[in-house]
């Protein structure tokens, strides 16, 4: 019975060892929560991205050969993301996308420099589609790391710009969470508010735990007290939703300029409380251009319901620049496809994109909007949806960078 | 520049004591919210005497099935069922669960509710999603009741904090003055005395558990209106509930609503205050620089640190006083 037991063992264990050399297939490797408080969100981008990744396959793949997108739940942990990490090295991946939380993307930009110092010919290039603390194309930037999403502070550089247009707004509270991004973007909005609009007061600068505050009724009451009209917020998930609900139940008369008032959820808890006065920053809404997109209306009709809700339009672009990189270089070896993508431009349906060569970041048009009634699309069936104030155009998002990173001869 | 609000003078006026009243006012609705969720654990613990770790996952089941029934047939008789509907799960896993697992000892009742509370979170997933659902306050209770200093008070809250404290009146009254209470009382110390009286002791067993999850579920109706109805809420309110429970005293329904008002009030209060180690250092003339050791840890506000403020209390508690403010044995 026992040596029967064994022998299937080692049956299926050989029948894993076939499987995985005999394809020959691109291999990339989703590193990002798939359980847990930020699972929500890690699973509508591993849709977003298995969806793009299909078109690519469907039109022949990447240079005739096919991706498979493998995933890896890291709890949004750190140091997990490392052995999650390491499996997808050994399962083969040369290329890992992640995005969820800044912490995470620094532990996976360090460990991925190092493999590929201690292992040339067998590179990873590490594709970045959300986390935005800027020292990652800054001071901790590396040849490895590219980063699709507008960082903390071009976002913020966008946001003030509005603001600065705007004499009503005089006080202003920050709050943010308390790790590596809320400080970026707390930093950013004091320092870039000071340059643009010195008159305005900065009127409260809380830090908050992440994700681990239930009730924000005691905050809503520090920043009533403050007499803020303006709040910024680099929330998201449970942090963006839970703190503006706390301040529709107190009746708080603030606008809040937000970097992820669309994450799921936030709109339908503010509801009619929200417009005109919640504010987000994002490269994409579903109003950001006349018409939907096939390729959102497409998302949609795979992937119907509210938790699906299309967010990732930098995905779009990420993976069909990726595409274009790879056929640049015409081969899908990473070093060779990064060296593609270096200075690479692309025009999308709603504008220029360039992933700069000097630190990797890429460059695409931003829009601030508003939340408003009865738009052309609405979010989450709520008859509520995003109208742009402004669009800044991806070359006018470029900041200087103190990137001076190493390239592979 | 908008018509003012004649509340907004008072924001320059009395900034303090606009802050001390309204973060008082959300502290003892936060108390009282954490009392409803502990009430039953309580109830549960000093009359069962088993920890019951699915607590905090009736509760979110609580919130669920009145967001499903409200859907359904509206709120008002939707605060009912859910309640109903989790009495009858409760009583269901006292019956068929506990009851054999109960034999085995303490280690493996607190083992089945540990995985209990995993069973009821992926299902909840399975049939509504991971993501949050639009459990939004209904329009009946969804209005400013009254406001203070400008800031409003919404009317759900008010709701809220009446049924935490017809909760405490009623568990009291009905364990303290009622023939049945008494009888509940007696069966855990004495179950093979009280059995030979003629009473069905795990028929009390049963209908105590059940009181338990339909307290967990009433608290959840309301509590999921001010949290997020998703798969994660048992686990965000989970270990707040253990605490209070220790804090107040194993077992103690006063000392389960005097900790919750204790946590919530000065959780509260914490937040509101933005002086760190280094500003007492400061005043008190210790000079302390950025190159001093540990000046990252002095340099914390008071306010970051608000949500470990219960924990540290229960640390405290468990070193000086293990069995908490009101009990009367031992953790």
């Amino acid at each position: 019975m026992r040596s029967r037991h064994r022998s299937a063992v080692g049956l299926a264990v050989a029948w894993v060892f076939c499987a995985g050399s005999s394809a020959a297939d691109v291999k990339i490797a989703f590193i990002d929560p798939l359980s847990g408080g930020a699972a929500s969100t890690g699973i509508l981008a591993q849709k977003t991205h298995q969806f793009y990744i299909d078109a690519i396959n469907a039109a022949g793949g990447l240079n005739g050969e096919k991706i498979e997108l493998l995933s890896f739940d890291n709890k949004v942990n750190p140091q997990e993301s490392l052995i999650q990490l390491k499996k997808a090295l050994d399962e083969g991946a040369r290329y890992v996308v992640q995005g969820n939380g800044s912490s995470i993307a620094h532990a996976i930009t360090e460990a991925v420099l190092k493999h590929n110092e201690r292992n040339p010919g067998k590179e990873v290039v590490f594709l970045n589609y959300a986390a935005v603390d800027p020292a990652l194309t800054n001071e901790k930037c590396n040849f490895w790391h590219f980063r699709f999403d507008a960082d903390a502070d071009m976002k913020m550089a966008a946001m003030t710009d509005v603001i600065a247009k705007d004499k009503r707004i005089q006080k202003v509270y920050l709050i943010n969470q308390d790790y590596s991004f809320g400080k970026a973007v707390a930093a950013a909005a004091g320092k870039m508010l000071a340059e643009k609009r010195p008159d305005i007061k900065i009127v409260g600068d809380e830090l908050h735990p992440l994700q681990k505050v239930q009730d924000f009724s005691p905050y809503v009451a520090k920043i009533k007290a403050s007499g803020a009209d303006t709040v910024i917020t680099g929330n998201w998930s449970n942090d963006m939703v839970l703190l503006i609900k706390a301040g529709k139940d107190a009746g708080l008369k603030v606008k809040w300029e937000t970097f992820y008032g669309g994450s799921p959820g936030t709109v339908t808890a503010v509801g009619e409380a929200g417009v005109d006065t919640l504010k987000q920053i994002s490269e994409w809404h579903k109003n950001a251009a006349p018409e939907l997109d096939s390729t959102v209306a497409a998302f949609g009709k795979r992937f119907p319901g509210k938790e699906n809700e299309y967010t990732y339009w930098r995905a779009k672009t990420m993976w069909e620049m990726f595409a274009a990189a790879a056929k640049k270089a015409q081969s899908n070896d990473p070093v060779k496809v990064a060296k593609a993508l270096e200075g690479m431009k692309m025009q999308t349906s709603l504008g220029e994109v360039e992933m700069r060569a000097d630190n990797h970041q890429m460059l695409q048009p931003l829009y601030v909007s508003t939340l408003a009634k009865s738009p052309k699309y609405d979010v989450e069936a709520t008859g509520l949806g995003w109208k742009s104030d402004a669009k800044v155009e991806g070359k006018m998002t470029a900041l200087p960078t103190t990137c001076k990173m190493e390239r592979p001869r | 520049m908008g018509p003012r609000v004649r509340g907004d003078d008072s924001v320059t006026t009395w900034p303090m004591l606009e802050l001390a009243t309204v973060s008082l006012l959300n502290g003892v609705v936060y108390g009282l919210l954490l009392f409803m969720l502990t009430s039953g654990l309580t109830l549960i613990f000093s009359m069962m005497g088993v920890l019951n770790f699915a607590h905090a996952s009736l509760f979110m089941l609580g919130a669920y099935l009145s967001y499903q029934f409200g859907r359904w047939v509206g709120f008002w008789p939707a605060l009912v069922i859910a309640p109903l509907a989790c009495s009858l799960i409760g009583a269901a896993i006292e019956r068929y669960g506990l009851r054999h697992v109960h034999r085995s000892g303490h280690v493996a009742e607190i083992l089945f509710t540990f995985g209990l509370a995993y069973v009821i979170e992926e299902l909840v997933t399975m049939i509504w999603g991971r993501n949050a659902v639009a459990n939004s306050v209904p329009a009946v209770i969804d209005f400013p009741l009254f406001s203070v200093f400008g800031s409003s008070f919404p009317a759900y809250k008010g709701l809220m904090m009446a049924i935490s404290v017809a909760m405490f009146v009623f568990l009291y009254l009905a364990l303290k003055r009622t023939r049945i209470g008494l009888i509940i009382q007696a069966a855990l110390t004495h179950p093979q005395m009280v059995s030979a009286l003629g009473h069905d002791v795990p028929g009390v067993f049963v209908l105590v558990f059940a009181i338990g999850s339909a307290l967990a579920g009433l608290a959840g109706v309301i509590g999921g209106f001010m949290l997020l109805t998703q798969p994660t809420l048992a686990h965000a309110v989970g270990p707040i509930v253990f605490v209070i429970v220790v804090v107040g005293g194993l077992g103690s329904l006063a000392g389960a609503l005097f900790a919750s008002l204790l946590i919530g009030i000065m959780q509260t209060f914490a937040v509101a205050v933005d002086y760190s180690l280094l500003d007492l250092f400061r005043a008190l003339g210790i000079g302390v620089t950025r190159t001093s050791p540990m000046y990252e840890f002095y340099s914390i506000k008071l306010a970051t640190a608000a949500p470990i403020v219960p924990y540290l209390l229960l640390v405290l508690m468990l070193i000086v006083r293990p069995r908490g403010l009101l009990g009367t044995r031992d953790v």
